[in-house]
């Protein structure tokens, strides 16, 4: 597996309608992936552009979670899971063995299906990993954490609370918090695994609108059962079904004039 | 609807409710009897005596059970400083960095028998590989047997206390780009902490009464010794020594330790029950 430090040029030609190498955060090649033997990625060819949101949708199974999953090596915790291909992160290969995994997923972050505050109080659950990647002092550090609960829409609703558990925020407020803790490191990319799945509508509304703040600064991919938060609140969308990727374009144009028969169906509910 | 096959299952259901009522009576009961006999023969002996005298000769009127209580802490202290380490490191190996490897179940196969493994056995073993090398009875050697009965308790508890967290948590953590070293000790010890004190809680209970492992390697002394290298004085091996014993002096004594010792195990489990319940309301 080479690792370079130039644009991608990895094996293989370049789809028709791929992108300008610039506006590229993160490049997807020729990438399969492996359950044991059981194949549950081909050949997924994909951009994700700075600075956009992208939104994989599919039907459950169909690979989208395992693919959000290999842009952070998530995959590495668990044996007999095995990724081949390239993933480009600013042109270096984020499945080179030697990597350092970690510094990876400072730079990729991600949030969770389930909110997964940490059982400690609201003002450690972001403090906890800051202090990991750098020293920093208590009057910055107050900083730091108030900027991370802003940019997450939460600081007013605990800002008299930080001392408090995590674990007694709502739900919503603590899928907030973990976007909080995320956005803490200062990440460059953020992935999220059907975030809103397990939260009410209204909570869902905010981590929409937090979203579309969010990716003025960050490139932000998505995975989500829902096809209406796609079409809110992604520029572009993946549909996947049974392990291939079926079409990728604008959003407006999948949810509006899809190219395929299998997209045109998904979006409309006739399977799935 | 069939009445008669109704009215018969009902009538089932009433005979198999009252047996589980006796059954649970039966075995309670017992309990409260052993503690009735305790309180009742144990508190007439209790006095401040118990605390500041020696273990008496025989046929002396006086003495009390300074050096065994004594004894009985530190070797149990140690015995559980020694043993919650390995335990916990093991029981870690397990739920963390083993979880997915085959050599996991035959080690959680192996430590299951050694937690069930009659503690006489211990003893013995102790006996020869510690006692016969060294010359001779030691605290040193009754304390390293207890060890050897902490260890699986806490493997035990530390691996299924560590199962219950759930994978998000981990993942989390490690999205976050934390070691898997801080995954562990920062996040998942953390999120299982009561459950793990409460199977150091546990283990110590268990081994506070044990009196076969000690049989063999501490054996006991009639005198104050804080010497880990000699016999040294202990509660359940000198109430085993003053049960069978004649003098009246001795069977209070024995009776008085019996309680203390129960007393101080029931303590424990209560302490370890609170905390356990600490965490449920999550």
């Amino acid at each position: 597996m080479s690792m370079t430090a130039t644009a991608p040029q990895a094996t293989g030609t370049l789809p028709p309608n791929w992108p300008d190498p610039k506006s590229i955060k993160l490049s997807i090649r020729n990438l399969n992936f492996y359950y044991g033997t059981t194949k549950a990625l081909k050949n997924i060819n994909l951009p994700l552009l700075t600075n956009k949101v992208t939104a994989f949708i599919g039907p459950s199974g169909c690979g989208k979670s395992t693919l959000l999953r290999i842009l952070n090596r998530m995959y590495d915790l668990y044996p007999n899971q095995r990724a081949e291909g390239d993933v480009l992160l600013d042109g270096q290969n984020v499945l080179d063995p030697k990597l350092d995994i970690n510094l990876l997923r400072a730079r990729v972050g991600m949030v969770f299906q389930k909110p997964t505050p940490f059982p400690m109080t609201i003002y450690d659950n972001i403090a906890f990993g800051i202090k990991l990647y750098e020293k920093v002092p208590k009057s910055e550090l107050d900083g730091r954490i108030e900027t991370a609960l802003r940019s997450a829409a939460l600081w007013e609703e605990v800002k008299n609370k930080l001392n408090a558990s995590g674990l007694s925020l709502s739900g919503g407020q603590q899928q907030r918090l973990c976007i909080a803790r995320t956005v803490a490191i200062r990440p460059e990319v953020i992935l999220f695994d059907e975030p809103c799945s397990a939260l009410d509508p209204i909570s869902t509304a905010k981590i929409e609108e937090l979203i579309d703040e969010l990716k003025s600064r960050y490139t932000i991919a998505i995975v989500t059962h829902n096809m209406q938060q796609a079409a809110r609140c992604s520029d572009r969308t993946a549909f996947m079904y049974l392990g291939d990727l079926i079409e990728f374009d604008e959003t407006n144009k999948i949810f509006t004039s899809p190219s395929q028969k299998q997209t045109q169906d998904y979006i409309t509910g006739r399977f799935g | 609807m069939n009445t008669a096959a109704y009215a018969s299952r009902k009538r089932k259901d009433k005979i198999i409710k009252a047996l589980c009522y006796a059954a649970a009576i039966f075995g309670v009961g017992w309990l409260c009897l052993i503690l009735y006999t305790l309180l009742a023969n144990g508190l007439a002996g209790l006095g401040p005596h118990v605390f500041t005298q020696m273990t008496p000769p025989p046929g002396a009127h006086d003495g009390g059970l300074l050096n065994a209580i004594v004894g009985s802490l530190i070797m149990t202290g140690i015995g559980v400083g020694i043993g919650t380490p390995i335990g916990l490191f093991a029981g870690t190996w397990l739920a963390e960095y083993g979880r997915h490897s085959q050599l996991t179940n035959v080690i959680r196969f192996v430590n299951d028998i050694l937690l069930s493994a009659p503690s006489i056995i211990i003893g013995l073993f102790i006996y020869g590989a510690i006692v016969v090398p060294m010359g001779g009875f030691s605290g040193f050697a009754g304390a390293i047997a207890l060890a050897v009965i902490v260890i699986p308790v806490v493997v035990r508890t530390t691996e299924d206390m560590l199962l219950l967290v759930p994978v998000q948590l981990r993942e989390a953590a490690s999205a976050l780009g934390l070691p898997r070293a801080y995954v562990i000790t920062r996040i998942a010890y953390k999120a299982a902490r009561s459950g793990l004190i409460t199977g150091i809680l546990l283990a110590t209970a268990r081994v506070a009464g044990e009196t076969a492992p000690l049989l063999f390697t501490a054996l006991s002394n009639q005198f104050w010794s804080l010497n880990l290298g000699g016999t040294m004085a202990n509660l359940p091996v000198t109430i085993n020594n003053f049960v069978n014993n004649p003098d009246p002096n001795w069977k209070q004594l024995a009776w008085t330790g019996a309680l203390l010792i129960t007393v101080s195990v029931l303590t424990l489990n209560i302490l370890a029950r609170t905390l356990g319940a600490e965490r449920k309301p999550k």
